[in-house]
């Protein structure tokens, strides 16, 4: 499950890690019918990619980790029905709470480990998605959150009706991020992170504030779905209950799963991977679509551990 | 030989799990630079006693006391930040990274580098260069590069000691170093151990006895979470009482 050794030169950038970027501009010209869900792809590598942080290199298993993109998803809602409607500080502003949700959960959550963290993840998200629901006047509950306008990107780029403008945008942001992320992770914080996945008791043994590393990083994690979800309000204009849902939680963690956890590009290969699938299969077999997600997980997790990337590690190997 | 300062001084340390007393009163001493060994049977709480002093275990009582401060009450971060380094008798290793990467974990704890977030790892040379000169001095440098899952047991051995002397220690707790090692590849450890600077105070756990008696300056003995007796290793192989132990019947 877990990806070869890095060595302290691996922060050099490698040709393929330009790859998905063009894949993701060259997707903009070659299918311009798709842009709208090209965008929420988009937004799902952002949301794979924070839970990466916390689950393939912390260690940490979340089954919550939507409790970050729905809090996210609903402070750019609530914020932009009530006038506040420049995209990027609304990002800010999403991310922000989100990062402080992330800390005060965080702070009890990482004291527990193993299934209770679990249970324990499942069930700040779940509460939240309750508190969404009873506050209808503020969220608009079940009906989801209406009348949400937002204002042109830098006061220049309207989003328009094909999505080309959001497409572009959740690009720009989810580089960001991926840059912030990969330059964390080969960090020496971020070693710090792998060395407590591989071995906790060790690393309390030399010395390392384990408690506090992990909730930083869970807070940073949280802060990035957050934005992913604010992503979501602005490029769809509409917030629904669903996304603070345990189905979001999970299809998240089976996303990475499928593209690979601890590498960082797992999120870009499972949730494309993922949401095309959904797309394609929806549209063939919309009764059970989800039972074929549900085989092509069990396929990976029995044949292909590590994901479409562990696959590849593998030939790579055997290549050599 | 009182006269040495201590590194590391417990008084009266205790621990119980209920009915169950694990650590009886244990009053040790260990002056700097020592090479001192504790022995005893299996189940005599040797490593319990070790888990006490990193605080890894919070003692029932007593007091434990580090280069005359007492460090008690602060958390084994804390405890690792005022000189103690321990290796487990488990192997405990970060099995996926490299040999280099395991020492590099402590080399940047140690210096207060490992919570930098905004740089790369690789871009702290001096602290990567640190790490390789140790694993030249342990012999490990031509496996730097190599996962340490890869390597055969006796080497892993190695790079446990290796995370240990990273942190710069200066009381090193080595619980079993050769435990599991090839007896060919013990000698290894051995040397390395002896080859430490004498500003380190060394508290070794070991079975093999060869190993004890040429390391070690002093001797305890532990029996059923007490000292039974201390001395130099002459005194020791002398002890009755530390033969019947050893013989399997009850000490008087």
């Amino acid at each position: 499950m877990t990806a070869p050794p890095p060595s302290p030169a691996a922060h050099r950038l490698r040709l393929y890690e330009i790859l998905p970027w063009l894949c993701a501009g060259g997707a903009f010209f070659v299918f311009p019918d798709y842009l709208a869900l090209g965008g929420q792809i988009l937004i799902m590598v952002l949301f794979a990619l924070s839970l990466d942080l916390v689950l393939g290199y912390a260690g940490i298993v979340t089954l919550g980790h939507a409790a970050f993109f729905g809090a996210g998803a609903y402070v750019a809602g609530i914020l932009a029905a009530h006038g506040w409607t420049e995209p990027l500080t609304l990002l800010l502003a999403a991310g922000a709470v989100a990062c402080l949700l992330g800390l005060v959960t965080g702070a009890i959550v990482l004291r527990t480990s193993g299934l209770s963290l679990l249970m324990v993840t499942l069930v700040v998200s779940e509460l939240l998605q309750e508190a969404a629901n009873k506050l209808g006047w503020l969220t608009g509950g079940a009906d989801g959150l209406q009348g949400i306008t937002i204002a042109p990107v830098l006061g220049l780029f309207r989003f328009d009706l094909f999505g080309r403008t959001a497409y572009l945008y959740c690009l720009v942001i989810l580089f960001l991020a991926w840059a912030l992320a990969r330059l964390i992770v080969h960090s020496p914080f971020g070693r710090s992170l792998i060395g407590i996945r591989e071995n906790v008791t060790r690393m309390h043994a030399i010395g390392s504030p384990v408690f506090r590393r992990r909730l930083r990083i869970y807070a940073i994690s949280a802060a990035l779905a957050g934005i992913a979800g604010a992503l979501l309000t602005q490029t769809t204009q509409f917030v629904a209950l669903q996304v603070l849902s345990f189905e979001l939680s999970g299809s998240v963690l089976v996303m990475l799963i499928l593209g690979g956890v601890g590498r960082l590009y797992g999120a870009f290969i499972g949730a494309p991977l993922y949401m095309i699938a959904q797309d394609q299969l929806a549209r063939d077999d919309p009764a059970h679509w989800l039972f074929w997600i549900g085989l092509l997980l069990v396929v990976v997790v029995m044949f292909a551990r590590g994901g479409v990337l562990g696959i590849v590690d593998r030939l790579r190997g055997a290549l050599r | 030989m009182n006269a040495a300062p201590l590194a590391l001084e417990t008084r009266g340390l205790s621990k119980s799990f209920g009915a169950l007393t694990v650590a009886h009163a244990i009053d040790f001493r260990l002056p700097v630079g020592a090479r001192h060994a504790l022995i005893g049977p299996n189940g005599a709480g040797k490593t319990t006693f070790i888990n006490l002093v990193t605080g890894r275990l919070t003692p029932s009582a007593g007091q434990i006391l580090l280069a005359g401060a007492d460090v008690t009450a602060l958390s084994p971060e804390k405890r690792v930040k005022r000189g103690i380094g321990r290796t487990f008798q488990i192997t405990a290793l970060f099995p996926g990274l490299s040999v280099l990467e395991n020492v590099l974990l402590a080399v940047s704890e140690r210096h207060g580098a490992a919570g930098d977030m905004l740089r790369f790892a690789g871009s702290r040379r001096d602290l990567v260069e640190e790490s390789e000169v140790l694993l030249e001095r342990l012999g490990l440098a031509d496996h730097a590069g190599r996962a340490v899952r890869e390597l055969p047991y006796g080497r892993q051995r190695l790079v446990e000691i290796a995370i240990a002397l990273g942190l710069e220690p200066k009381v090193l707790l080595l619980d079993e170093p050769a435990a599991g090692v090839p007896s060919a590849e013990t000698g290894l450890i051995l040397d390395i151990v002896e080859g430490l600077g004498r500003d380190i105070a060394v508290l070794i756990i070991e079975h093999d006895m060869d190993l004890v008696f040429r390391l070690a300056e002093r001797i305890t003995v532990m029996v059923q979470g007490a000292i039974l007796v201390e001395g130099t290793p002459e005194e020791i192989a002398a002890d009755p009482r530390v033969r019947a132990v050893y013989l399997g019947t009850e000490a008087s």
